[in-house]
């Protein structure tokens, strides 16, 4: 079955939050879908770039109360 | 084709340290073949004696990334080897003038490397220098 899990690098700068999610997306198995919580202006636009040119699939990327919520699927 | 980028880590400022790292960590981590070699001032903050010792800062930046949430630097090269298999190498030359080996640093260093193999190693891709 695949899994959910958050990811939540609030308060860490850039690349704080893309190695964080990079570091949990090594571990998951192909259909695992993560959600990165990020409080950094720069990442939500700099992690979705990563997901894809690394080829993975972005669910959603939305922004809930200065937080923004990266909904990625683990792909390959 | 993977793509290639060589950084060369000379500075022994904290600004210049933190770009290095920050370079390394997110092309290893995004599939390029990262190599990063280390030489001058900063190569000394890699040794196991000096640990924990801090790089003068360069510029009113300094402060700014010496906050907590600011991925410290050590730890990105350490994320770009073992996240994105990036190669950590030291310049046989600053070894000698510093009186260490590979295994005197921290992280997981490669072999000794000269600047004939750096070069013949970076020659088909980028070379970035900080």
């Amino acid at each position: 079955m695949p899994e959910e899990k958050i990811v939540d690098a609030r308060d860490t700068f850039c690349p704080g939050p893309l190695m964080e999610l990079i570091s949990f997306m090594k571990r998951a198995e192909i259909g695992d879908q993560l959600e990165l919580l990020s409080t950094d202006e720069g990442s939500a636009n700099d992690v979705p770039e990563w997901i894809s040119k690394v080829g993975h699939e972005l669910v959603s990327n939305e922004k809930i109360d200065d937080v923004w919520h990266i909904k990625v699927r683990k792909a390959k | 084709m993977t793509n290639k980028l060589s950084v060369m880590c000379v500075s022994g400022t904290l600004e210049k340290l933190q770009m290095a790292a920050m370079v390394s960590s997110v092309a290893a981590a995004t599939g390029e073949d990262v190599t990063v070699f280390f030489s001058m001032n900063a190569l000394k903050f890699f040794i196991k004696e000096n640990a924990e010792l801090a790089p003068p800062q360069e510029g009113d930046f300094g402060p700014l990334i010496n906050v907590e949430g600011v991925p410290a630097f050590r730890v990105l090269f350490e994320q770009a080897a073992e996240l994105g298999d990036a190669k950590l190498l030291a310049c046989s030359m600053a070894l000698d003038l510093l009186k260490v080996d590979p295994q005197d640093l921290v992280l997981d260093f490669g072999p000794a490397t000269g600047l004939t193999k750096f070069l013949s190693d970076a020659e088909d891709g980028r070379i970035v220098s900080f």
